[in-house]
């Protein structure tokens, strides 16, 4: 039995009835059963959803129907996306208990293409973090090197399919959590354009950048994934009524003579000389893949790190305002109203969460609102103007995804600044609403996953997904 | 400390005199919409505490609130009937603030750009017709219900989260208003206004049409508006003047014995017939506002703006000058009959059906509306149709049954919502010209009263109206008035 399912290796082998959906999701919970004790990476399984949805596509086999494009294929959610009746913890202890009522329209999509959903993933304390040290539930462990972190926030989402625990898994990028995570574990990971895919049902850490996305083993799968959850939701007013074109068809075209643009801003002092050649080596990839390589200026890059997190710890402070104990989740009583709410909300969040509420209130607050909060606005459409203008001389821009290979779990605790700044290559993108994907750029010393990071412009995922698949398809994995 | 009210009541006529009040309302307005302004819950008032709800309303983590299109167009039908410019771009933002009834958190309500702004309103008052000006209207979601009381935990507080994402409407007033009196002038005239386009049906007692208002005086003649206090809890409009009156009494009171006003905001307390601090500006929320991530900007579009225009009612300004230059109404008839639109509409179909407007206007005030004040009934639930109306009045106009005989037969009308044509030949009313009926009558009453014909002859023209009376009497109010004088004057000559 292969260990290393595809989308197409589980289609093939179904079709074939070589194995059936159930089988296979028995043989997915056996793998975790016998790794995540170690990984970390699984929160919560959900067994009989999974079993329900494996014999749906059982039946189809049977009676010979078609099949839908993820049918029976086993996938994982970061515990940030509500899944009815399994508990969504964000990783905190102030959602320890909480069992949500409604499914995401992402895991809806999901399923009605056949996906069988094992469980929920591990990340950072909603999604606040860059190594997933900041879940209540402990860090996750990086399977392609034990030692180091897996990246974060989607820390968990990322590791489960490095390690073969599941075929694809959704996790979700406000300023890097997609992106960077794949980057550490060593597979591709996508965040299509703010708007293309619905955030009804995630638990919002910063509403204006909150993106669900796909890791997966392939450029291909990421594409499959993301085209099933992909679409206008009319229950998320910033979902895009654009159409999803066909990303399979459109990816395979041949790269040759688009241009890629190399931002100067993003190969500065201070990337790790590991990365560095990792990088260099994947832009000779495109060279000889005959794509033009362009220098170009991104002037205000610089400014990014510092807006991304007015912007972001702003809405946070909102967004988590409804964690106060009176309908759900943790309560810890107090001696009243207001007691209530600091006992809560002093036991169940943790401290990266608290620094990023007062940070957030502190930025919104009279008389400094117009000195962060709007600033930092103005700074964004800066940096999205940036990209814009970009796109008008390439195709695509191509950046390190992180300018340091996975750390060692403790190593970056201790200065939240120094974690801060991991996303220095992430939050541009993130800024300005265009998607991006990272893919395995070789390993430093065979040993630590570097990834290759690609922007496209706004709705151009197809061609972020073209440009990925050629670098997949010659040898960017092992540069 | 606050003054009480008796301390008040002690400041003298010449004292309060040389201060002049500012007030400014902020009202609340439940738009009727069917559904949540974000969500497709039902807006039902009274169902069961919270069967009204969805993961939405209460805020649960994820969700996402969606406009609801038919409150924007309400909020406009609103701000165009206050006389407002609606904008073309207005967006919401987030106000942020902990409370149980508060699910999310944060209200989205409408912030630094409002659906519409710079509109009035024309009150009157004593006679007298005064402009308010309407700085704004925007629009937010509804908090829900916190319940306090009634429940055998007491030291437990239940949220009825029904109530909220209940779409509303923030119409804030200009500091124009100089009076309790002219404050409640603009509240009922608001009130009038908002249920004329049928934007909310302002029912104060389930809290669709909520009130606070700003309040400060300043010596007369003073340019600087004196420091503002808001006054909240305003349910009723016997408590809106109540509390105004208290307010301004209470802070002249303060100035008076040299001390001063601070800004905060005060509770009306009815048991207590005073305003009573709840926070003081140093304790004053800091919303920490900021535009809705969740949510694209609100786009009303001129094309959008003009055919909501196009379809709103005639409001009751226009109506009143109608009512007065096309049915000769006078300017008070033409207010009581524009009162609702309902009553306007029944006044219109009454002359369609061919009373003459003065008439029509006289019978619905004497007649039908005293009639349905007192069995409490709406003009929408009248016995008395229009036309039904209209048909006693040409019968009365006719000279086929008398006035006196008329009102009658509309209390009969009223009571079994008979046609009068019926009532009449059914009890024998029809009214007697027959001269021949009426001189027996007459002849009866001459020959009962031989004093009376003696006063008479003696040259006392009072006490023909006494005969004329005795006559309509033994006719049962059924004679012609006309023939009893033709027929006396002969008979006495």
């Amino acid at each position: 039995m292969a260990t290393n399912w595809t989308i197409n290796g589980v289609r093939e082998a179904l079709t074939a009835k070589k194995i059936s959906a159930r089988e296979l999701t028995a043989e997915f919970y056996k793998r975790i059963e016998a790794r995540n004790p170690e990984l970390n990476a699984y929160l919560a399984l959900s067994p009989e959803r999974a079993q329900a949805q494996a014999e749906r596509v059982d039946a189809l086999v049977a009676a010979g129907k078609p099949l839908p494009p993820l049918a029976g294929v086993p996938v994982a959610v970061k515990d940030v996306i509500s899944t009815r009746g399994t508990k969504t913890t964000c990783g905190s202890k102030i959602l320890e208990p909480y069992v949500p009522a409604y499914d995401a329209t992402a895991i809806e999509r999901l399923e009605a293409a056949g996906a069988v959903i094992l469980g929920k993933t591990n990340c950072d304390e909603f999604a606040m973090g860059s190594s997933n040290e900041n879940s209540a539930y402990g860090p996750v462990k990086n399977p392609v090197a034990l030692d180091r972190v897996p990246g974060g926030s989607s820390g968990g989402s990322a590791a489960v399919v490095a390690a073969g625990l599941a075929v694809a898994s959704l996790g979700t990028d406000t300023g890097g959590s997609i992106r960077q995570p794949g980057a550490f574990c060593g597979i591709p990971a996508m965040m299509g354009s703010y708007g293309r895919v619905s955030r009804y049902g995630l638990i919002a850490f910063a509403s204006s950048l909150d993106r669900i996305g796909p890791f997966a083993t392939s450029v291909g799968d990421v594409a499959r994934v993301l085209q099933a959850i992909a679409g206008r939701d009319p229950r998320d007013s910033t979902s895009t009524t654009d159409a999803v074109p066909d990303y399979l068809a459109e990816m395979d075209k041949p790269v040759k003579g688009l241009r890629l643009g190399i931002p100067k801003e993003y190969f500065a002092p201070g990337m790790d000389e590991g990365v560095r050649k990792k990088i260099e080596a994947g832009i000779e990839i495109y060279r000889k893949l005959g794509c033009e390589l362009v220098e170009l200026r991104m002037p205000h890059t610089d400014y990014a790190i510092a807006t991304y997190y007015i912007i972001a710890t702003a809405e946070a402070s909102s967004n988590l305002a409804r964690f106060d104990g009176v309908r759900y989740g943790l309560r810890v009583d107090g001696d009243s109203l207001v007691g209530m709410y600091r006992k809560t909300r002093g036991a169940g969040f943790g401290a990266e969460v608290k620094r990023r509420i007062v940070l957030g209130t502190y930025v919104l607050s009279a008389g400094y609102y117009d000195a962060y909060y709007l600033k930092g606005q103005k700074v964004r459409a800066l940096i999205a103007r940036d990209f814009r203008e970009a796109f008008t001389k390439v195709d695509a821009i191509l950046t390190p995804t992180s300018p340091v290979p996975p750390f060692k779990l403790g190593e970056r605790t201790a200065d939240p600044l120094q974690m801060y700044l991991a996303d220095i290559y992430t939050v541009t993108g993130s800024l300005a609403g265009v998607p991006g994907i990272s893919v395995p750029c070789g390993k430093i010393d065979g040993k630590l996953p570097v990834g290759l990071q690609l922007f496209g412009p706004a709705f151009g995922e197809a061609r972020v997904l073209q440009l990925a698949q050629a670098f997949e398809q010659n040898g960017g994995a092992t540069v | 400390m606050a003054k009480s009210a008796s301390e008040n009541s002690a400041l003298a006529p010449e004292i309060l005199a040389k201060y002049e009040p500012v007030i400014g309302l902020e009202v609340h307005v439940q738009l009727q919409t069917r559904t949540k302004i974000f969500c497709s819950c039902s807006t039902r008032f009274g169902d069961a505490p919270n069967s009204n709800v969805c993961p939405v309303c209460l805020g649960l983590p994820g969700t996402l609130p969606v406009l609801n299109k038919r409150a924007v167009e309400m909020g406009v039908r609103a701000s165009l009937a206050i006389n407002c410019a609606v904008h073309e771009h207005s967006r919401f933002a987030r106000k942020n603030y902990f409370y149980p009834d508060l699910p999310k958190g944060y209200q989205i309500s409408m912030y630094d750009q409002p659906l519409a702004t710079g509109g009035w309103l024309e009150i009157e008052h004593e006679g007298a017709r005064k402009r308010i000006g309407i700085t704004r209207l925007h629009l937010e979601d509804d908090a829900a219900k916190a319940l306090h009381e009634g429940f055998s935990a007491a030291d437990k507080s239940y949220v009825d989260y029904n109530r909220g994402g209940t779409p509303l409407a923030e119409i804030v007033s200009e500091p124009d208003i100089r009076t309790p009196a002219e404050a409640y002038a603009y509240l009922t005239t608001l009130k009038q206004v908002m249920l004329y386009t049928e934007v909310s049906d302002c029912n104060m007692e389930e809290g669709s049409l909520r009130c606070d208002a700003n309040v400060s005086v300043r010596l007369r003649g003073a340019e600087q508006f004196g420091v503002k206090v808001e006054v909240k809890n305003l349910n009723s409009f016997r408590y809106l003047q109540k509390a105004i009156e208290y307010e301004i009494e209470r802070q002249i009171g303060v100035l008076e014995s040299g001390g001063k006003i601070f800004q905060e905001t005060r509770l009306w307390n009815q048991n207590e017939g005073r305003t009573i601090p709840m926070r003081s500006k140093e304790k004053a929320h800091d919303y920490r506002y900021f535009p809705e991530p969740d949510l694209l900007p609100v786009h009303v579009s001129a094309a959008w703006r003009e055919a909501i225009r196009a379809a709103m009612p005639e409001m009751p300004d226009a109506k009143r000058a109608r009512f007065v230059s096309q049915y000769g109404a006078t300017p008070y008839d033409a207010a009581v009959l524009t009162e609702t639109r309902a009553r306007g509409a029944y006044f219109e179909s009454v002359v369609q059906a061919g009373a003459p407007g003065k008439s029509a206007a006289n019978w619905m005030q004497t007649e039908l509306l005293r009639r349905l004040n007192d069995s409490g009934k709406e003009i929408e639930a009248s016995p008395v149709a229009p036309a039904a109306l209209a048909e006693l009045i040409s019968m009365v106009e006719a000279g086929q049954i008398t006035a006196a005989v008329g009102k009658k037969v509309f209390a009969a009308m009223f009571e079994t919502g008979r046609a009068a044509k019926e009532i009449v030949a059914a009890e024998g009313l029809g009214q007697i010209s027959d001269t021949g009926a009426i001189e027996q009558a007459a002849r009866e009453v001459i020959e009962k009263n031989p004093d009376n014909v003696a006063k008479y002859k003696a040259g006392n023209e009072g006490v023909f109206k006494f005969f004329v009376g005795q006559v309509m009497r033994a006719t049962k109010g059924q004679a012609n008035p006309q023939a009893i004088n033709d027929v006396l004057k002969k008979l006495l000559s």
